[in-house]
């Protein structure tokens, strides 16, 4: 199997002006000053409620072999951007770009997907509901 | 103005027809379309850059779209029913009640009464200003798995909604959950201490040719309002107000009234626009089973959130 190399692990200090809001979980558990850029290879693709799941294989520097697993949306929203049932499958090799969690494990929050072939699936942005819990008065 | 969607979508060959001739009068149709599968399904569309790919209605066909230059016919009286689309992911109400989201604005503060607070407190929701992590939420929902129940149904995920007539009542086809609702329009009144439901027992009248009033009671205290956790009582009344702008648009206000809770009653939904798809429009199906929401707790919910380093 050809190894696959995290070309870039590269944590931004940028910040993200539209951030999305995810429909269950936890705004709360990710880090969305910062986003990490994967490549790697597909070994599972769910596609399910209540949010897609795309899991993978990325070797780092060190060449351990790291399992990252990222959300999107569910595939009621997927289905209206583009996505499909058939989007992803295992040996793909695509780049993924997250949010990563505040954790630090390999867990992830999809912005965009580069597939092999170049197209792109991007992750469900909303400006609209942009909102950083942390920066905001409590009631 | 309403807005009109980018989406690269194709214009539907009905619209075209619709734009030369009036909209049918669908009582002939009501009843079959009772009988019609009760499958939804789903709605929306890129606030980001659009992918690669069109985006699809339940059945795979490309979605379609009104023409920019498209002016819609007037409205037909006494007539809601349709396919309905929440246009751009905008009912999805993730931070509570669109025109109350839980975003820490003051202007957003509700005017909660004693109990009021003291049971918001008590609610520990996933997302807004007062989220926690997924594994610490008391939702119902998620932590439940109980029916999100009215009003909630309107105020999260809301969705694609099929509506349906009949001589006696107005059902609601909800995508999210696939859920139905019955109105009843038959000039009954509302039950007088009833038994609690998930839904409540919805009553329903004619204000004018384009506008349909709903009152709603007798809904389970176990439910939430939200998704922020807003909380209401067994004293909780709940007003729709329907109105069909014109052929192609409907509007949804919702209003709370619930005096043991907050102090006036508050709107949770301002003139939601709903646009009509085609009749062939297929809703997709958006159910979340038990056996799938396990799974993704299972990969997410624990994987996301570190207790030691938090």
């Amino acid at each position: 199997m050809k190894m696959i190399r995290a070309i870039s692990f590269v944590v931004s200090a940028m910040f993200f002006i539209s951030v999305p809001l995810f429909a269950h979980h936890g705004y709360a558990s990710y880090d969305t000053d910062k986003k990490v850029v994967l490549k790697g290879t597909v070994t599972r693709w769910i596609w399910s409620n209540p949010h897609c799941l795309v899991q993978m294989d990325v070797t780092d520097d060190n060449g351990h072999v790291v399992h990252w697993v990222a959300e999107s949306e569910n595939p009621s929203t997927l289905t209206r951007i583009g996505w499909t049932e058939k989007s992803l499958k295992p040996g793909d090799q695509i780049t993924l770009t997250a949010l990563p969690v505040k954790s630090g494990n390999p867990v992830g929050r999809i912005i965009e997907i580069v597939l092999p072939n170049g197209d792109k699936l991007t992750g469900r942005v909303n400006p609209a509901t942009e909102v950083k819990p942390d920066d905001a008065p409590k009631p | 103005m309403l807005k009109q969607r980018k989406r690269t979508a194709q214009v539907h060959p009905e619209f075209r027809r619709a734009s030369r001739r009036k909209f049918p009068a669908p009582l002939v149709v009501m009843a079959a379309l009772l009988f019609s599968p009760l499958a939804h399904t789903q709605t929306d569309k890129p606030m980001s850059p659009a992918s690669t790919k069109p985006g699809v209605d339940g059945w795979g066909h490309p979605l379609t779209t009104l023409p920019k230059d498209h002016k819609s016919a007037p409205a037909p009286a006494h007539d809601i029913s349709g396919i309905w689309d929440a246009p751009d992911m905008s009912g999805n109400q993730v931070l509570g009640a669109k025109a109350f989201p839980d975003d820490g604005k003051p202007e957003h503060q509700l005017p909660y009464t004693a109990l009021g607070l003291e049971t918001l407190k008590r609610t520990k929701p996933s997302n807004g200003t007062r989220s926690v992590l997924p594994g610490d939420t008391n939702d119902p929902v998620f932590k439940n798995g109980d029916p999100q129940g009215f009003p909630r149904e309107d105020l999260y995920e809301l969705r694609t909604t099929q509506i349906l007539q009949t001589p006696q009542s107005v059902v609601l086809l909800y995508q999210f959950g696939k859920i139905w609702r019955v109105i009843w329009t038959d000039g009954r009144k509302l039950p007088k201490d009833p038994e609690p439901r998930w839904f409540g027992y919805s009553v329903g009248k004619w204000l004018d040719d384009s506008t349909l009033v709903v009152e709603t009671m007798g809904t389970d205290e176990r439910t939430w309002i939200d998704r922020a956790g807003r909380p209401h009582s067994a004293d909780l009344r709940v007003e729709e107000r329907f109105h069909r702008l014109d052929r192609d648009h409907l509007e949804l206000t919702v209003t709370i009234d619930d005096p043991k809770m907050y102090t006036k009653p508050w709107v949770a939904l301002d003139k939601f626009v709903f646009e009509l798809q085609p009749s062939s429009f297929d809703v997709r199906e958006m159910i979340w089973s038990p056996s799938e929401y396990e799974e993704y707790n299972k990969l997410m919910g624990n994987t996301s959130s570190d207790r030691e380093n938090q």
